[in-house]
């Protein structure tokens, strides 16, 4: 493994990107993306949890039994992310109510979990805490972009100031509801998909299996 | 090294620690962050209080404008302030007035009963025999009376307050802190122009029964009960219905009636 760290946290940004390439996390990104607030905060934590998570992980590495790996993986995900929920509960109270139950949901969050397993598992303390990074902005690229569509779109503003006056407001833009609902979060990541796609030809994996041609009909008896 | 670590041992003692280092920084943080928690709560509830009566200020500190404000605790049964007695019961019991949190209350045997399903129209389920009200005074007289409400809408309970004027018979605004409901079409409860039509509706008909009514669709325009109905939300009838019956309730002889003529004689 001769990777640099400059690799390690560019990659994951757009041609590693955790959501577009790997899809993973993609339920939270369905779930906080309303308004961009909630969305930053959301990516910090999580930036943070796969960050910590992977140093400490890395750091017991030599000395976690493999038949338990996983618990002890879930475990300290699950403290770290507790930490950090009681954190935001103390300083950012606002922004913990409307992320509620989310910030819990790190915990299953696949990304904290595959990066744990994959890349801090195997490297040094300082090696697996850059990946946590580079994953954690990873996924922030494709959550601000996600929210940014839909804040604007759903409810004509950004960071909460009105950018598009709305119809109920007195103004003249009639706000797209399903941009608000989870759905379209769904829409807006698979055009990400496709487009970081298209302009990245090799994230495009191989097909598992080829469809073979009928059968020669003029082969036959 | 590596080959030990399977050993059950070496598994048990990475476990164990583990657990235990794992709990020691969760319940660390916990509880060195539990008293800002707390004060957060209580300002977001002071915060809530402010903003139903429509006293709230941007800009000015939550402590500040909530002087305005006096905190006192009525027996829901006789319609009387909390006697002296039974202040000292609660303190005792962990409810001081300045930390009254009447969801817990309603959960303590001692100062709650379970309601009957038929006298539990807004699925409150137990009803506690306490509850704060919240004066504000404006010139030495009582300008708004924010009470508590809560009550089942859709999803989940919702949680609010309504604010009387100094009659108790004007409402002078109405917003809920707590809800599950549906963004777009129950969670309209929480838009400002929704709110705003509460205001200078009248708690009770003619006759002096409670009557709230929100109607579906708009209020038609000149009707008798006008000064008493409010706009439904459009794809939120059941919502709709929830914040009806959790006000009739509340503003009815089960909840607050009592204290409500009371104090409009003593005025």
């Amino acid at each position: 493994m001769t990777t640099s760290v400059k690799e390690i946290l560019t990659q994951p940004l757009l041609t590693n990107n955790p959501i577009a390439v790997q899809i993973l996390g993609v339920c939270s990104a369905l779930a906080v993306t309303t308004s961009l607030n909630v969305t930053l905060v959301m990516c910090i934590a999580l930036t943070l949890v796969t960050a910590c998570s992977n140093l400490c992980i890395s750091i017991i590495r030599n000395h976690i039994p493999g038949n338990i790996r996983i618990i002890v993986q879930m475990t300290i995900i699950a403290s770290l992310v507790i930490v950090v929920d009681q954190i935001l509960k103390a300083y950012a109270y606002e922004v913990s109510k409307s992320l509620s139950v989310f910030v819990g949901l790190i915990i299953t969050n696949c990304i904290v979990m595959g990066r744990a397993e994959a890349f801090a598992m195997k490297n040094p303390p300082v090696l697996s805490f850059l990946d946590g990074i580079g994953n954690g902005l990873g996924y922030s690229v494709v959550l601000i972009s996600v929210a940014v569509v839909r804040e604007l779109f759903g409810s004509g503003s950004l960071f909460g100031f009105e950018i598009l006056p709305l119809v109920t407001n007195g103004g003249w833009y009639y706000s797209n509801g399903m941009l608000l609902l989870p759905p379209s979060a769904f829409f807006i990541i698979g055009l990400f998909i496709w487009v970081s796609r298209t302009l990245i030809p090799t994230q495009v994996e191989k097909a598992d299996f080829k469809i073979q041609p009928n059968t020669e009909t003029s082969g036959a008896h | 090294m590596s080959a030990n670590n399977d050993s059950i041992k070496k598994t048990l003692i990475v476990a164990i620690l583990l657990c235990l280092v794992c709990s020691i920084i969760v319940a660390g943080s916990a509880v060195l962050l539990k008293p800002l928690q707390v004060k957060n709560k209580l300002e977001d509830k002071k915060k809530n209080i402010l903003a139903a009566a429509g006293l709230l200020v941007e800009g000015k500190s939550i402590e500040e404008q909530f002087k305005q404000v006096s905190t006192r605790i009525v027996n829901l049964e006789t319609g009387a302030y909390a006697s002296e007695t039974e202040l000292s019961e609660l303190a005792a019991a962990g409810f001081p007035v300045e930390r009254f949190d009447q969801k817990k209350l309603a959960k303590n045997p001692n100062f709650s009963k379970k309601l009957a399903a038929k006298n539990d129209p807004a699925s409150i389920k137990r009803k506690e025999k306490f509850a704060a009200v919240y004066l504000a005074k404006k010139d030495g007289a009582v300008d708004r009376i924010i009470i508590p409400v809560h009550g089942y809408g859709l999803w989940s309970t919702l949680y609010g307050f309504i604010a009387l004027q100094g009659d108790a018979e004007t409402i002078a605004g109405l917003g809920f802190y707590s809800h599950t409901e549906t963004p777009g079409l129950g969670g309209e409860i929480d838009n400002p122009n929704w709110k705003s039509m509460w205001v200078g509706k009248k708690v009770h008909d003619a006759s002096g029964s409670v009557a709230i009514d929100i109607v579906k669709g708009s209020v038609v325009a000149g009707n008798p009960n006008e000064i008493n109905q409010v706009d439904g939300l459009s794809g939120a009838t059941l919502t709709s219905n929830g914040v009806e019956n959790l006000l009739r309730y509340w503003l009815g002889e089960q909840g607050f009636a009592a204290y409500l003529t009371s104090l409009d004689q003593g005025a």
